[in-house]
């Protein structure tokens, strides 16, 4: 039985209607999960858009959608959904486009056309040539950028509070507690590209060369340089000349200061004490 | 100075007219978007010449949530609440376009229960939806008693919400491959019930004081007449293109769900005023508790999602037993499930029109695009054209008709 979506009224041959219809201005006819698509060429828009409400009858545009392909030379595709409802039945007409390219706008043919281009244009920058009110509509007054853009970040770039210093609200740029967190559960056993850490060598065919060896370390520094300030071991206090303590009670104070540095010359530098470890 | 005493006296030279001359200049207002009436936060920029709207500019995107970017970054099971939450006056309505679109995707198969608990409940929602819209139409023309008796079928509805999904009014019931609970047969013997006494007793009542009443009728018949071809033109749907006279009903020509089994008329209107929008809504009320009325007799036992463990998390219980249960869950509650590659239109007959999702998949885990076609946009634009030499006192009525909620209008 399949899934229960709307089911909508299957017409025969409706496809090479269309096609013919629409002539040279068509460029590709998908047919996916009972949905016909019909890509037709930008500059002819307008014009199949009449054949379609006046020769096929599709009298209602009810939605038209931006999608963003940031791959693609031509990046945006703008999707017309149309309804008919004399013969009960939806298509979907695309063109596609990018930043400076305008689509030539179907308000004359439907005045509904007016705010969702408006709608396409805030959220993608896709330009309706011919829209003669094509401002900004869900975004902030004064908004910059095109929000549904793959590369405009979900968190957007600015934030807005209310300042009680100022009295009024006031924009600052966006400060993330903790960063931006995005898994896109990709597995490497179902074709993901990536490369995951630890298995870099993975790609190499089996029987390459052994990578070249690792450069020999760089020649140990002069002893004494490593650490500024170490007390060389020769440093004791036959070496510096020093004489013991004048009393005895600067000699409880210092009895274990001085001796220490030595304790550790006497370990080496290379090992590590216990709470490095940690 | 010396103007101002001139202009007191209405002494100008004919060069620079001023006070009290021909030259008299369009008063522009703001209407929002801080309105009782204007049914959330709608800021209008009227032009009036004199009570008379000459030109009429909606300002939306005051509630803009950016959800279509949000759900592009959520698992398709993590996007469904965001649905609830555009139109929150009836979320059931919303989340069904958006499970169909889910499941017209995957190809996958409904059992029937949870088809027929789909149609009662989205059909209970268009009843709430109705409450809310008729009693504050008739509160923005001036009666305040309706509204009251209509907000207690409202508070019954959402009753009966909370009792079949533990929440009043973000229910997230519908679930891609069925609903998400069964539910309990006293709420349905319940419902039963309150269909057959409480439901016509109280709505016709509060209809008994407002269709007929003269001050009702004087606010809004001939208000905003839309013609056919303009309905088309400015892509009305749901009960706005039926006021003007086209019998379009989504439920009717594309059946989903068990729509198909159900046995119920479409009103239509014919006169294509806001009183017609008004009752072209009461008699969808009735209608839909007849739709909810065959669902009872009709629905049959057994299970309430599909068996698709792929898609549909097995029940607890289950997963006290089964490990494979128990991976699946972990599985769908993390990564969710992947939808393969390809784009629909999903339109349902929501309580307020044609709401429609476009889904692009990616064969990923995440919805690619998801476009909401809301309702109200298409009627909102309409706006102009509409209230064009109304007065302004009528802009209240007009909106009330076209019953606009801004969570779905600005998404």
């Amino acid at each position: 039985m399949g899934h229960s979506a709307p089911r909508i009224a299957t017409i025969d041959g409706i496809a090479e209607e269309i096609g013919t219809l629409l002539g040279s201005m068509l460029i590709e006819t998908v047919d996916h999960a009972d949905e016909l698509s019909f890509t037709v060429a930008r500059e002819e828009l307008a014009n199949a858009m009449v054949a379609l409400r006046d020769g096929a009858h599709y009298q209602q545009l009810m939605e038209i959608a931006g999608v963003d392909y940031p791959d693609r030379a031509e990046r945006f595709e703008v999707c017309y959904h149309l309804l008919s409802v004399t013969r009960n039945h939806r298509i979907r007409v695309k063109v596609s486009t990018d930043e400076n390219m305008p689509v030539p706008t179907v308000t004359h043919i439907w005045p509904v056309a007016g705010w969702l281009e408006r709608e396409v244009f805030d959220m993608y920058g896709v330009v309706f040539e011919g829209n003669t009110d094509l401002r900004r509509i869900l975004t902030d007054y004064g908004f910059r950028g095109h929000p549904q853009r793959k590369d405009f970040p979900l968190t957007g770039y600015v934030e807005l509070r209310y300042s009680e210093e100022d009295k009024r609200v006031v924009y600052e740029p966006v400060r993330l507690a903790q960063d931006f967190r995005s898994f896109d559960f990709m597995s490497p056993w179902e074709g993901a590209q990536y490369v995951l850490p630890g298995d870099e060598k993975a790609g190499q065919a089996p029987g390459a060369p052994t990578p070249a060896p690792a450069p020999p370390p760089p020649p140990a520094a002069p002893k004494g340089d490593a650490k500024g300030g170490t007390p060389k071991t020769t440093e004791s206090k036959s070496d510096t000349g020093a004489g013991e303590p004048a009393n005895a009670k600067a000699a409880a104070k210092s009895d274990d200061a001085p001796v220490k540095p030595e304790e550790h010359t006497d370990e080496g530098k290379g090992t590590a004490k216990p709470e490095d470890k940690a | 100075m010396a103007d101002y005493l001139d202009e007191l006296e209405h002494r100008t030279d004919a060069s620079d007219p001023t006070l009290g001359d021909t030259d008299i200049q369009n008063y522009t207002i703001n209407f929002g978007p801080q309105h009782p009436a204007a049914h959330g936060v709608l800021r209008l920029v009227m032009e009036l010449d004199g009570e008379i709207v000459e030109r009429c500019d909606p300002h939306v995107g005051l509630l803009h949530r950016g959800t279509e970017k949000l759900i592009e970054y959520k698992t398709y099971l993590q996007a469904l609440p965001y649905f609830d939450r555009l139109d929150y006056c009836s979320p059931l309505g919303m989340e069904h376009s958006y499970v169909l679109a889910v499941e017209k995707l995957l190809n996958l198969e409904v059992p029937l229960r949870a088809q027929y608990l789909r149609v009662f409940f989205a059909e209970l929602t268009r009843i709430c939806n109705h409450m809310l819209n008729l009693g504050s139409h008739v509160m923005d023309v001036g009666a305040m008693t309706p509204n009251l008796w209509l907000f207690e079928i409202r508070e019954d509805c959402l009753n009966f919400f909370e009792r079949a999904s533990g929440a009043r009014m973000h229910s997230a019931y519908f679930r891609p491959g069925g609903v998400h609970q069964d539910v309990p047969l006293k709420l349905l013997t319940d419902i039963a019930d309150w269909l057959d006494t409480r439901l016509p007793r109280l709505f016709e009542d509060a209809m008994s004081l407002v269709v007929d009443n003269r001050i009702f009728k004087q606010r809004n018949v001939d208000i905003a007449v839309v013609s056919k071809e303009d309905a088309l033109k400015w892509g009305f749907s749901g009960p706005m293109i039926r006021g003007s006279g086209i019998p379009w009903d989504i439920r009717k020509a594309q059946p989903y769900d068990v729509y198909d089994r159900m046995e119920f008329d479409v009103p239509v209107g014919t006169n294509f005023d806001c009183y017609d929008r008004f009752m072209v809504r009461v008699e969808e009320v009735r209608q839909s508790a007849r739709i909810m009325k065959q669902c009872l007799n009709e629905i049959p036992e057994g299970p309430i999602a599909s068996f698709d463990r792929k898609v549909v998390p097995p029940k607890r219980g289950e997963m006290k037993r089964s490990m494979e249960a128990l991976i699946h869950h972990f599985k769908l509650y993390t990564e969710g499930f992947h939808v393969p590659a390809g784009e629909v239109y999903v339109a349902t007959e929501s309580p307020k029109g044609e709401f429609g999702v476009y889904l692009v998949a990616d064969g990923s885990n995440k919805p690619y695009r998801c476009k909401i076609r809301p309702t109200a946009f298409s009627h909102l634009q309409a706006m102009d054209f509409m209230m064009k030499g109304h007065m302004l006192a009528d802009t209240t009525a007009v909106l009330g008709a076209m019953d606009i909620v801004f969570g779905e209008c600005d998404r």
